[in-house]
């Protein structure tokens, strides 16, 4: 820090909104979060962990800029050395498209993408409501009875452990190739993740809390929603963040076993026809919806979590 | 369980302790407790760790059960005397809920069995006013991660005194805290004590703050955990921190030191 640098006086605080919102669409904090999707539970993370220490007006703009110049110069390289690698080896299309011809595809195509956009969209969508609703269901009822979750935990572990690629054309034959069977596999997909993280969450209640709740004799569903419900929340939008992602797998690998419409078709028509940059930008589209969804749950998680 | 007490004395004392005995298993947490709490009484309770310090605490306020004796508050049973909500329990962690605010926190004793209808007594001080009793005017809408860990625990002193409770039960309130900030909340507790006219009994492993919060001392005992002796502790109210300097202080602490030892 320069001379004058340190002459400013105390910086003045930036607005929290407006902190927050950059937080959310920050690059670095959706890598931050997204890290948590590899294993089983996720615990929640604090704000202080990942908020740097601001120490001056300059030194937090310029890192703040640094923090968005880095992800996205390194993307922006990374789109240059392909297009190089690609000119240079002269790479037929149909091989690797160059970025280039991505996006003259993505723009070209973009109401034949748009098409096969929706029906995706609204798998994914559904598959989430209906799997991560069953999820926190079963979870309380796991939590509320012993004996409910000694029974039906194993069939839930087992049925996580099949491979998603595996029982999708189960499910197709038994739903056949309409939604349904698209919305049943994300559904599916989202299930575990939520069911695990929901049962911990629920159970995260501190020993002399409930012993609190029993000196003010609180009913059993007083304890549930003045208490575990609320203290489950991190956990559940942990859980959330994985399903957000996970789901549009779910859309997508149910669309690859049978449909016409939907990114998933497009994939594998695109592929069998040769038209690369058409499965390139569907991918791209692909991944698109997945960041959507992730943010849309993170800033649910801002407005509902706010301690 | 309620006292045979043909003359009604029980309901003259918060509490009333007859051989109560606690086991866990075949393990005697507590042998043959009888003592009779005074209403309006500060009573410290001291002793070694695994003694059943918050063990008596804990059968007091209907939390374990006796395995023989009896226990009354105010002539009732505990059970009568939690459903009445006549006692108050403060924690050694503050146990706030970390999502609502230090107001919320403070009310919640009042929300638990209102839809059940449940007769709940409410203290004569509005939620808002027990805080700033606690000295916590002006952040009522904080949120516990935003307080420091003593106004966590203020916090939890208010929300005990919200539903104007007889018997305040506290586990180590304080251990958890630097020097400065407990010497302020023991000279804050005493002044709620005074103002409120509630009956304390104080579990702590200090033996200077046992001596300067209480007008009696229970002295409990390990292996099992029996009540040694009861130390009363002359030093005239209102209590200011410079007491703990005078000889008459510093003799009932070494007389508490020796007989620690002496376990």
């Amino acid at each position: 820090m320069s001379g004058a640098d340190r002459s400013d006086s105390p910086p003045p605080e930036t607005s929290a909104d407006n902190r927050k919102f950059r937080r959310w669409f920050s690059p670095t904090f959706l890598m931050v979060t997204v890290r948590g999707r590899s294993g089983g539970i996720v615990m929640p993370q604090r704000d202080a962990d990942r908020l740097p220490r601001q120490t001056g007006v300059a030194a937090s703009a310029r890192r703040r800029l640094l923090g968005h110049a880095i992800p996205v110069g390194t993307a922006i390289g990374l789109f240059l050395i392909w297009e190089a690698g690609v000119r240079m080896f002269q790479v037929p299309t149909y091989i690797a498209p160059a970025p280039s011809d991505v996006g003259r595809t993505m723009v070209e195509q973009w109401p034949l993408l748009l098409r096969n956009f929706w029906p995706t969209f609204y798998e994914s969508i559904m598959g989430f409501l209906f799997g991560n609703m069953a999820a926190i269901l079963i979870a309380v009822a796991f939590v509320h009875s012993r004996t409910v979750e000694r029974a039906f935990f194993p069939i839930a572990v087992f049925v996580n452990t099949i491979p998603i690629l595996a029982i999708a054309p189960i499910l197709v034959l038994i739903f056949g190739a309409g939604l349904t069977a698209k919305v049943v596999i994300a559904a599916l997909i989202c299930f575990f993740p939520t069911l695990v993280n929901m049962v911990r969450g629920l159970q995260a209640v501190s020993p002399e809390t409930l012993e609190l709740a029993r000196i003010l004799s609180a009913s059993k569903s007083e304890v549930f929603w003045k208490i575990r419900l609320p203290s489950s929340l991190p956990f559940l939008f942990s859980a959330l963040k994985i399903a957000a992602t996970t789901c549009v797998i779910g859309a997508i690998v149910g669309e690859w076993i049978g449909a016409n419409l939907g990114l998933g078709a497009l994939i594998i028509d695109s592929t069998f026809n040769f038209r690369s940059s058409l499965l390139y930008a569907t991918v791209f589209l692909s991944s698109g919806l997945s960041v959507m969804l992730f943010a849309l749950v993170t800033i649910a998680e801002k407005l509902v979590v706010r301690w | 369980m309620s006292v045979a007490d043909p003359a009604g004395t029980a309901r003259d004392y918060a509490a009333v302790l007859r051989n109560a005995v606690v086991r866990f298993g075949s393990f005697t947490a507590l042998q043959d407790i009888s003592l009779e709490l005074e209403q309006g009484a500060f009573w410290t309770i001291l002793g070694p760790s695994g003694c059943g310090k918050s063990t008596m605490l804990r059968l007091v306020s209907d939390l374990v059960p006796a395995a023989s004796g009896e226990v009354s508050i105010l002539g009732k049973s505990t059970e009568e005397a939690r459903l009445a909500r006549e006692f108050a329990f403060v924690f050694q962690d503050a146990t706030l809920l970390p999502w609502r605010t230090a107001l919320k926190n403070v009310e919640l004793p009042l929300e638990i069995g209102r839809r059940r209808n449940i007769r709940i007594p409410v203290s004569d001080r509005s939620p808002k006013e027990l805080l700033a009793l606690v000295g916590l005017q002006g952040r009522e809408d904080a949120l516990p991660r935003e307080l420091s860990g003593g106004m966590r625990q203020r916090v939890a002193i208010a929300r005990a005194l919200v539903c104007q409770p007889k018997l305040l039960l506290m586990d180590e309130p304080f251990g958890a805290l630097d020097e400065m900030t407990r010497d302020h909340l023991n000279l804050q507790l005493l002044q709620i004590w005074e103002e409120t006219g509630v009956t304390i009994l104080f579990v702590t492993h200090s033996i200077p703050e046992a001596v300067f919060l209480g007008q009696k001392v229970l002295m409990l005992g390990t292996n099992p955990g029996r009540l040694r002796e009861i130390v009363d502790i002359d030093i005239p109210s209102p209590r200011a921190i410079k007491v703990r300097d005078t000889q008459e202080f510093t003799k009932y602490t070494a007389y508490l030191r020796r007989l620690l030892e002496a376990d």
